[in-house]
């Protein structure tokens, strides 16, 4: 290429230092927070830690893969797939109606101008509810539940039911109103009931994103599951909490192994899913 | 013989309004994929529920709910002693800390893996894509309270775990996120700097970077909203924040103060939603 045809390149940055003045800046905002979270990484390098990592971190080798501890592993990862799959299957018939009544889209009155004062205000509780439903984090939702049902999966159904019902909810709500209305409006304003104007206005132009929101919630709750096994839900993550308290090194990275599994498995069906919607 | 013309079935030229009348699909048949993913999502919700044995009589009994009454009942009246609510603030204090720079030291992360797990243009080789998403999906499918317990080892109990926790799943979240970004970016600005001679680093850093650094802001706002709650209960696992005082004193049975660590929860988790809410609109704006 002919050099003296092309610009020479700036030889500075014109903006350098406004940048160097924001990174300062936030550095200094960080240092609270570094204070706070007790930010110090060098504890992984104290000899006694450093010991304790390495034992932990050779144990892993090599994975645990006898016959019995799999068959234990498979047993409790089908529970924790159920449960997952059994709260996210209350969420959603707890999330379909309130998204139904609370989306703004789908009013009759808000065609003419403003939407009439009843519905409104229906509307706003139920959103009202749907934040205190996601609100809680569902292992809080789950310790409270253990202590009333005690031990075992509903409490863990229960929790991931409540709190995903109202993600659901929310982020369903939010997708019908941010796409384009302009079909719905037209059905409702041509006589057809608000069901009518979901399913063939509404629904047909979001079902991609709303399903490929909900494949990835469910893979939120498989994870949850996990986490609410720590708490005694049971399934994997009851497993690795006994693991990781045993040491036990080899069991915990065939969990891991485990967790990877389950989650590439949720990311090949939601962009299978997504494709076959468009 | 043809019939009178006004009897004959109106033929609907090409590209008429109304297309030909076509029998529905029927409702099965082997040929079709969808119904047998719907029929295998309905086997697996069935077996789901039949696999569980879920005490639903024993929840939904009688004594069931006059426990569960007796233990919000317990919950009141919360404890509001100075004292105790000085330790509240500081756990609240700890819980946004570990949220806040857990994200950031994520979002710097997931940053710096996000140019190697992208394909920048189309005779990029892109060798390191393959091995970094694999990196970034192990980061992402292990959850928090699983890398904080790990992290518990190596570093000892308190909120610097948890923060590492956090920052170490939103790694993999935020990287796979920025990658999709950075990837989806239009590449005319990116051209017309390579074409130029320069190089590969500052391509990056002045033309992809600044196009998508909206979109990357507003993922980081997203899983912040993700991390605070996640922070609230890492505790549990003895990572410090609310999530401690509140496995400390549920097992105490302190019913009182436990409604206060709740009601702080919840404080900190709609204060988080709002603020994240309100930087998104002065961004999108």
């Amino acid at each position: 290429m002919n050099a003296s045809l092309s610009l020479p390149p700036p030889q500075r940055d014109p903006a350098w230092l406004g940048r160097v003045f924001w990174l300062g800046a936030g550095l200094v905002l960080l240092w609270p927070l570094m204070v706070a979270t007790e930010f110090r990484p060098w504890i992984f390098l104290e000899h006694g830690n450093l010991k304790v990592t390495g034992q932990f971190l050779r144990s892993f080798l090599p994975p645990a893969v006898g016959g019995e501890f799999l068959w234990l592993i498979a047993h409790e990862s089908w529970r924790t797939v159920a449960i997952a799959t059994a709260g996210m299957t209350l969420a959603w018939l707890l999330a379909l109606p309130l998204t139904l009544l609370s989306t703004r889209v789908l009013s009759v009155s808000a065609l003419a101008g403003r939407m009439a004062r009843g519905p409104f205000v229906l509307r706003q509780a139920l959103r009202w509810l749907l934040i205190v439903l996601r609100s809680v984090p569902e292992l809080v939702w789950a310790l409270v539940f253990v202590r009333v049902v005690g031990l075992g999966p509903t409490a863990g159904v229960l929790a991931i039911a409540l709190t995903y019902g109202g993600m659901l909810g929310k982020v369903y709500g939010e997708i019908l109103e941010s796409g384009d209305t302009h079909a719905t409006e037209t059905l409702l304003r041509n006589g057809s009931s608000r069901l009518q104007a979901f399913f063939y206005g509404l629904l047909p132009q979001n079902a991609a994103e709303l399903t490929s929101y909900t494949v990835y919630r469910w893979e939120c709750a498989i994870r949850s599951s996990v986490v609410l096994g720590f708490v005694g839900a049971g399934g994997l993550g009851q497993q690795m909490d006994n693991s990781m308290k045993m040491f036990n090194g080899d069991e915990v990275l065939t969990m891991l192994a485990v967790f990877m599994a389950l989650v590439a498995l949720a990311d090949r069906v939601s962009s299978g899913l997504r494709k076959a919607l468009g | 013989m043809s019939p009178p013309a006004q009897h004959r079935p109106a033929r609907p030229a090409a590209g008429a309004a109304n297309p030909p009348f076509k029998l529905p699909p029927p409702l099965f048949s082997a040929r079709c994929s969808a119904c047998w993913f719907t029929a295998a999502l309905l086997a697996l919700v069935v077996a789901s529920f039949a696999t569980l044995n879920l005490q639903w009589g024993e929840f939904l009994s009688l004594d069931a709910l006059r426990s569960m009454g007796r233990f919000l009942a317990e919950f009141f009246p919360p404890d509001t002693s100075p004292e105790f609510l000085r330790r509240v603030a500081m756990g609240t204090w700890e819980t946004l800390a570990m949220s806040a720079l857990g994200t950031v030291l994520a979002a710097a992360a997931g940053l710096l893996l996000a140019a190697p797990a992208s394909r920048m243009h189309a005779d990029d080789p892109a060798r390191a894509r393959m091995p970094t998403r694999l990196l970034l999906n192990a980061l992402r499918s292990i959850p928090e309270l699983v890398w904080a317990g790990l992290l518990l080892i190596a570093a000892g109990l308190g909120p610097f775990a948890g923060t590492l926790a956090l920052a170490m799943h939103t790694t993999g979240v935020l990287g796979r996120l920025f990658a999709e970004a950075v990837e989806n970016a239009p590449s005319g600005p990116a051209d017309a700097l390579r074409a130029q001679g320069v190089s590969d680093t500052s391509v990056f850093l002045y033309a992809t970077l600044p196009q998508v650094l909206p979109q990357l802001m507003s993922y980081t706002l997203y899983r912040w909203e993700n991390n605070i709650r996640a922070a609230a209960v890492l505790g549990v696992v003895g990572a410090g924040g609310l999530g401690q005082l509140l496995s400390f004193h549920m097992g105490l049975f302190h019913m009182g103060k436990t409604a206060t660590i709740l009601g702080a929860m919840l404080l900190l988790v709609a204060l988080v939603d709002a603020l994240s809410y309100l930087w998104r609109r002065l961004l999108t704006r």
